[in-house]
């Protein structure tokens, strides 16, 4: 686990660059319970006015943590952690998919040895999380 | 059509309780492709000081998002045909969620605001175990479309997606 006596406010963290296709959605849909067709079903999607099928909010929620949990080590590390879902993450049926690109970096040192981290995740260009701020406690 | 104010600071009975297993937080980690030890392997959470394996940080809204649905299906709020899209969501954890936890919740309406004409609903979720332990806090900002076609299409009125 990183030390709190050794970090500095502007310090990156490790970014990291997260794969999301159809399998995932489905997977994840299951996992959490969360059907709505505008995760799976592409006419659906499109009818209620998406580009095409976009992830559950949720799940690029989790994707994005992952740059603050891999770094601390240890998950529990994260006291708190909140999002704004600001754009879709749009997954096309092209065998492909699509991909979340998250940064971190440190924007505070707080008491109690906690820091704050800002993330940033990206796809297909667009910033799809706002005000994506997590707290750490570290040793 | 405006929500009535006075629904703020309603606070629903507690749900009945959710026990966290071993393998619903595997199936969950392996979902989101995070496959940390202290998810999967209850030695190596032992290592780092829990008694069990943990939860991801995320895995709380299995539990918050149909206890937020007590409030979004609540015939006297008013929603009726309206559904909801996800706007944010935060959690502050008291200590993480674990395997062998029985985790009640109780929801509150926290405020309605209403914005460039669209309603919305934050609620905070007090997620904790039966014994009284506090566990998480889970706060929700909903949004409320009064658009229906989504719904006449056949989405769930509440949901967790985003706009």
């Amino acid at each position: 686990m990183p030390r709190y006596e050794n970090l500095a406010v502007g310090d990156e963290l490790p970014a990291q660059s997260f794969p999301v296709d159809r399998a995932d959605l489905v997977r994840y849909a299951g996992a959490a319970g969360d059907f709505n067709p505008i995760h799976w079903n592409e006419r659906f999607a499109v009818q209620v006015g998406l580009p095409n099928v976009i992830a559950h909010g949720m799940f690029t929620m989790a994707q994005a943590i992952r740059v603050v949990t891999d770094w601390a080590g240890d998950p529990s590390a994260v006291v708190e952690y909140g999002v704004r879902f600001t754009k879709p993450v749009i997954v096309p049926d092209d065998g492909v998919g699509a991909s979340i690109e998250v940064s971190g970096k440190i924007s505070a040192l707080l008491e109690d040895n906690k820091v704050r981290v800002e993330l940033t995740a990206v796809s297909a260009g667009q910033k799809v999380l706002g005000r994506s701020v997590a707290v750490v406690r570290l040793l | 059509m405006p929500l009535d104010q006075s629904f703020v600071g309603r606070t629903y009975p507690p749900t009945a309780s959710y026990e966290v297993g071993r393998e619903k937080i595997r199936e969950f980690a392996t979902a989101v492709r995070d496959l940390h030890p202290a998810y999967l392997d209850p030695e190596a959470a032992k290592a780092l000081g829990h008694p069990d394996v943990i939860a991801p940080p995320t895995f709380p809204v299995i539990i918050a998002i149909p206890a937020a649905y007590q409030a979004v299906n609540d015939p006297e709020f008013g929603l009726g045909d309206s559904w909801v899209v996800h706007g944010d969501q935060r959690f502050v954890y008291q200590r993480p969620m674990r395997a062998g936890d029985r985790i009640e919740c109780v929801v509150k309406i926290e405020a309605i605001k209403s914005i460039a004409g669209s309603d919305m609903i934050t609620l905070v979720s007090e997620l904790r175990t039966v014994e009284g332990e506090p566990v998480c806090t889970a706060y929700g900002l909903f949004v409320v479309r009064e658009d229906t076609s989504a719904k006449n299409g056949g989405a769930d009125k509440a949901e967790a997606g985003e706009s």
